[in-house]
């Protein structure tokens, strides 16, 4: 029974990562309609850009948390400005096919000049050490991890979903033409909304830099289980792939515990039963 | 995508292929590099493997004395079904006489059989499995570098001696894990010791919170971990995480390479005992060679001890290839000859190829530097002991390859 505690635990930090990841794909999605797959790349940038922070410019992990989602965020809102642009209002294939590019050119760069196995990139002091909490050692950085992811997730949650640059961002979404004629820069907030998604993936890439290596394939092997939880949640909606993160990271580490060889594929089998039992996802809205 | 992939390197393959046509001239000679180019153990095998085998190519002086030496090279993704299908395209369309390096003892056991039906040569120094010079023998194979019954003799039995009777295994769900945590096993369990549990994890795994503390409710004094490259860094990172260490428990990096310390970092792997048999400071030779091959390294790394079993291997391959006088193209005649000249190279020293294919030479007990003794950017290791090359390795009268038994 302890040991099964531990896991949800356990489960509940992966499922931060996934929640913090799926949440920007939702975001990026819902409001840009574009299907972003160079968002494990954009994670493994912002795991880098805190590493290069501390190692080049001696710049500690807390202010890394705020810039390296700034900066990545910027390359975002560039590339949004450069090339996603001209694909609105394309299909879904096209703008897949050109992040997925993206995400290959980005990674090949990155290998090119790191390799594969990594870089290390240490815990800070102050989140160093564990608590026992009875039934598990709990790494307090872990903990950190679940709690400032839930407060990020919550927040964006709440920007677009009960403020008013949330009420214009989705009513441009919903009719941009309409929103353009009430005198709001349409193009601009959706810049700003493709920056805010991406500054996500690359503050779960802070965050999972002292958890696992700085590596270039850190995303590419995680953004295919972000993925999954999407679909599972429902392309677009936002509690939706919050909740579905952190209930999937759960279900992960129980499988991790009960049967490890199949923790690989335990996401992609759900995916499919609900692909077949609910084609839009847990939560949601049919297209 | 993956399939793009390898249908293009496939074409240009192809493309290659009808550039060089074989020639009729007997002192043609095709080496084919087939590595993990780009993912998990690319920084210990990959292109460092094709430098060190370019490097043997200029050493060997066989070009001044009018042999024609090409080396290609592919990326076999970790996946056995893509190492075959390139391997049979090197050998069919190619030519290639040679294929050497090959990590991933799933890829390379697949390839044996490849190389053994093309009877070409095989000169493995990346892979594990201790199956190449046993049950999977073949004439053709010549096994470089280490494999997992000698990672568990050097290792294993070290830590039982030093009191480790307790073990419980993190094991990569493949053929290189099972064949390393069966090897080590055994050798717990023949010193007195025992295995109370294990987990089999997914190659490749970012999280290993959920098994290692599986691991830590054992209660086993050793953590053995039966992995390599990606898996074994983030194991032994994540360990030090959940203070496992310092509760107590004793982690075993049952294969551990250079590469692996640099990602690791000294602050977190110091003290970890673990076995290699190359390691670029070992000695005057070693450092020259190891300078060479840093400077044209774009990472600036010295060489893997996988890299460095690619060059001797290819250095003894040259070296029989000289003695027959000209290249049969016959791989067994060529392994044949292999067999009856000793080994001796700068990298590892003398040493045999046994008759079932094993290179015996001498294995190293390392110690992980604390980052206070460590001078340089990649001075890691302290060497703490030395297994000699005819104990290091399966005696003969223990090994189940068929080869032996005429």
């Amino acid at each position: 029974m302890q040991a099964l505690y531990a896991q949800l635990l356990v489960g509940l930090i992966n499922g931060s990562f996934y929640a913090l990841l799926s949440l920007g794909l939702a975001v990026i999605f819902g409001m840009l309609n574009i299907i972003n797959f160079a968002h494990g790349a954009l994670y493994m940038m912002g795991a880098f850009v805190a590493y290069f922070l501390l190692n080049l410019g001696g710049i500690n992990y807390w202010w890394a948390l705020l810039i390296a989602p700034i900066l990545v965020g910027i390359f975002g809102m560039i590339l949004e400005r450069t090339m996603l642009q001209w694909l609105a209002g394309l299909d879904h294939l096209y703008g897949l096919l050109l992040t997925f590019g993206i995400a290959l050119i980005v990674q090949g760069v990155f290998q090119n000049y790191f390799g594969s196995s990594g870089l290390p990139y240490s815990i800070p002091d102050q989140l160093k050490g564990g608590v026992n909490l009875g039934f598990m050692f709990l790494p307090i950085y872990r903990g950190w991890v679940v709690i400032f992811s839930l407060v990020v997730c919550l927040a964006t949650w709440f920007l677009i979903e009960k403020t008013q640059l949330g009420a214009y961002l989705r009513a441009a979404t919903e009719n941009p033409t309409l929103v353009r004629a009430f005198g709001i820069n349409v193009p601009r907030m959706i810049t700003l909304t493709y920056g805010l998604g991406v500054g996500l993936a690359a503050l779960a890439g802070v965050l999972s830099a002292p958890i696992n290596q700085v590596r270039p394939l850190m995303g590419a092997d995680l953004i295919i289980v972000v993925f999954a939880v999407v679909v599972i949640g429902g392309m677009g909606s936002i509690m939706g792939s919050i909740i579905t993160g952190f209930a999937l990271g759960v279900i992960e580490g129980l499988t991790k515990y009960f049967y490890p060889e199949a923790s690989n594929t335990v996401v992609f089998v759900l995916m499919v039963v609900v692909l077949l039992v609910k084609p839009t996802g847990l939560t949601g809205r049919a297209a | 995508m993956r399939n793009t992939i390898s249908a293009l390197l496939l074409g240009t393959a192809m493309v290659l292929s009808v550039a060089g046509v074989a020639s009729a001239d007997d002192k043609t000679v095709k080496v084919g590099v087939l590595s993990d180019q780009s993912g998990l153990y690319a920084d210990l095998a990959g292109p460092g493997s094709t430098l060190a085998a370019q490097m043997a190519i200029e050493d060997s002086g066989l070009k001044a004395k009018g042999w024609t030496i090409d080396l290609i090279s592919g990326d076999h993704q970790n996946k056995p079904d893509i190492g075959t299908t390139i391997a049979r395209q090197w050998f069919d369309v190619d030519k290639v006489d040679t294929i050497v390096d090959v990590p991933n003892s799933g890829v390379a056991l697949a390839v044996n059989n490849v190389v053994k039906e093309k009877n070409g040569v095989y000169i493995n120094s990346g892979a594990a499995t201790s199956d190449l010079t046993n049950a999977q023998c073949t004439p053709n194979t010549v096994h470089w570098t280490y494999d997992t019954y000698m990672l568990a003799h050097a290792t294993g039995q070290a830590l039982v001696k030093a009191g480790g009777d307790t073990w419980f295994f993190l094991t990569a769900d493949y053929a290189f894990g099972a064949a390393l945590e069966r090897d080590t096993t055994a050798v717990i369990t023949a010193n007195g010791g025992k295995v109370v549990g294990g987990v089999k994890h997914p190659l490749n795994t970012a999280d290993f919170s959920s098994f290692l503390l599986q691991a830590q409710a054992s209660k086993a004094k050793i953590i053995g971990l039966a992995n390599a490259g990606g898996d074994t860094t983030n194991s032994i990172k994540q360990a030090a995480e959940f203070g496992i260490v310092k509760g107590g428990q004793k982690l075993a990096a049952l294969l551990l390479f250079l590469t692996d310390v640099k990602a690791i970092g000294l602050e977190t792997a110091q003290g970890l005992n673990f076995t290699e048999t190359f390691y670029w400071d070992l000695n005057d030779k070693t450092r020259a060679f190891s300078k060479r091959f840093s400077e044209k390294m774009k990472s600036g790394a010295p060489p893997t001890m996988v890299q460095a079993g690619v060059y001797a291997g290819l250095t003894h391959y040259f070296k029989a290839l000289e003695a027959l006088g000209g290249n049969p193209h016959d791989g067994a005649k060529v392994v044949a000859k292999m067999k009856t000249i000793p080994t001796d190279d700068p990298l590892f020293g003398k040493g045999e190829v046994e008759a079932n294919g094993r290179v015996t030479h001498d294995a190293y007990l390392f110690e992980v530097k604390k980052p206070s003794e460590s001078k340089g950017p990649w001075d890691f290791y302290k060497l703490v002991g030395t297994v000699p090359g005819n104990q290091a390795f399966t005696p003969l009268d223990k090994s189940t390859c068929a080869l032996l038994k005429k």
